[in-house]
């Protein structure tokens, strides 16, 4: 991952999706009209998020495993990251709800959800910051974020199915159900979900470096 | 080995448990004030209460009364004697005997804050062995999500603080799914119903207790 094509790949990408995404043409339909252009925004966001959190729970696994400080840091950073994209998901999310339900935070399970969800990575945040003892933090907040992720995952993909819900796709994958996108919408929305997923992973792979910085400087200070 | 060990752990805590009676008198009388401050502002006022509201109240005192009786049977193991028991027992029966002993105090909680709430607030429940498996099955839930939990906020610095905001959000599913499946048998509803709902948490708290075993040997070598 240090040669630069992934990164002069996510600028294209994501020129691509925004110049597309906006004057592309997409398929009128009723109430989402324009709006289903948020497509390539919103719900792009939670393929980052979920991805992210991923990514984080592996390098949890990794430091319980090994002990390596240096998995610690990757799973937080990611996990910070990852909120991050939760919180932007959110806003466009109620961008679009304001337009097409009338209300930017109807009472939705999905909705609940995903505010639940983000409670527990900002618990996880909080618990990090409790403990200034580098190893032990490491330790139990893996043993936090492997926990939480067990309980997180059915929270967003088993419990929101049994009820009816405004989202669309209920009952199936609701990011990707063929049947009700369109070729148009096709073309940008898969590169979208790449393009943002590689700007998460890029953003924390700069504030790992920083924080390695950081270190290094810190204990020249030291010595 | 390992049954010895569960076995020796959970009669010690119910020794120490019977020696203090602190958490079971403490959480008695919390569930009777809380259950008597819901009886003052609901139903001396109305008079009536609507069958969600009371189900609803139910399950809040029940979920703080579990959360402050779990968050103590770690905060209590003082350094010394865990690492005294580091030397005579397996992790796994630690967290096991503590998930058993966890289960059988929020039970008798939520049997006799029922018992309280029931005379305060009347009991409008249609279905009463349906309930009564819902308390049984969220006794389960809480015990073994918030066991490990309590360990974590334990080995944390201000661990009173910590263990609400680390239990809220892992244990709202599992209070998710049993307000379904008490409300349902608040209308006597078919048991069929709630079928779903009953798998998804066996499930859940499964996935959880296994996790529990598997994670807390590395919480107690810290």
């Amino acid at each position: 991952m240090r040669k630069p094509w992934w990164k002069i790949l996510t600028v294209i990408l994501l020129l691509y999706t925004v110049i597309h995404g906006f004057l592309g043409e997409v398929p009128r339909q009723p109430i989402l009209n324009e709006s289903v252009r948020n497509l390539y925004f919103h719900v792009t966001m939670w393929f980052g998020m979920i991805t992210l959190l991923t990514v984080s729970i592996v390098n949890s696994v990794k430091y319980l495993s090994k002990g390596n400080l240096y998995h610690d840091l990757l799973a937080s950073e990611y996990n910070k990251t990852a909120i991050v994209f939760g919180i932007l998901g959110c806003i466009t999310g109620s961008i679009w709800g304001n337009y097409t339900w009338g209300d930017p935070w109807p009472n939705d399970p999905k909705l609940n959800a995903v505010a639940i969800g983000m409670l527990i990575y900002l618990a996880y945040m909080v618990l990090r910051s409790s403990m200034p003892d580098p190893q032990k933090r490491a330790r139990i907040s893996a043993v936090y974020n492997v926990f939480a992720f067990a309980v997180f995952i059915p929270l967003i993909f088993v419990l929101p199915r049994m009820v009816a819900s405004l989202h669309p796709g209920n009952g199936g994958n609701p990011g990707l159900k063929p049947a009700e996108t369109t070729t148009e919408l096709r073309i940008v929305f898969y590169p979208a979900i790449i393009a943002w997923t590689l700007l998460g992973v890029w953003i924390t792979s700069l504030k790992i470096r920083f924080a390695k910085l950081e270190e290094n400087q810190n204990n020249n200070i030291n010595e | 080995m390992l049954f010895a060990e569960i076995k020796q752990l959970i009669i010690k805590d119910f020794q120490l448990e019977w020696r203090k009676k602190y958490a079971l008198n403490g959480m008695l009388l919390y569930v009777v004030s809380t259950a008597y401050i819901c009886y003052t502002s609901f139903k001396l006022r109305a008079n009536d209460i609507e069958p969600i509201t009371w189900n609803t109240l139910y399950w809040i005192v029940i979920l703080f009364t579990a959360i402050l009786a779990i968050s103590k049977s770690f905060a209590d193991e003082k350094d010394g004697r865990l690492l005294y028991l580091y030397t005579l027992v397996s992790a796994e029966a630690v967290i096991l005997s503590k998930i058993i002993f966890n289960f059988v105090v929020v039970l008798v909680l939520s049997v006799l804050g029922l018992l309280v709430y029931c005379l305060f607030m009347g009991g409008p429940v249609q279905d009463w062995p349906m309930f009564l498996l819902s308390i049984l099955l969220a006794s389960i839930g809480f015990a073994t999500t918030l066991s490990l939990v309590s360990g974590i906020a334990a080995k944390a610095e201000n661990s009173a603080m910590l263990m609400p905001i680390l239990s809220f959000p892992v244990v709202i599913p599992i209070l998710l799914l049993i307000l379904k499946i008490s409300k349902n048998a608040l209308d006597g509803l078919d048991p069929s119903n709630s079928a779903d709902e009953i798998l998804i948490l066996v499930a859940l708290d499964v996935i959880v207790g296994v996790l529990s075993v598997i994670l807390y040997p590395y919480l107690w070598r810290s």
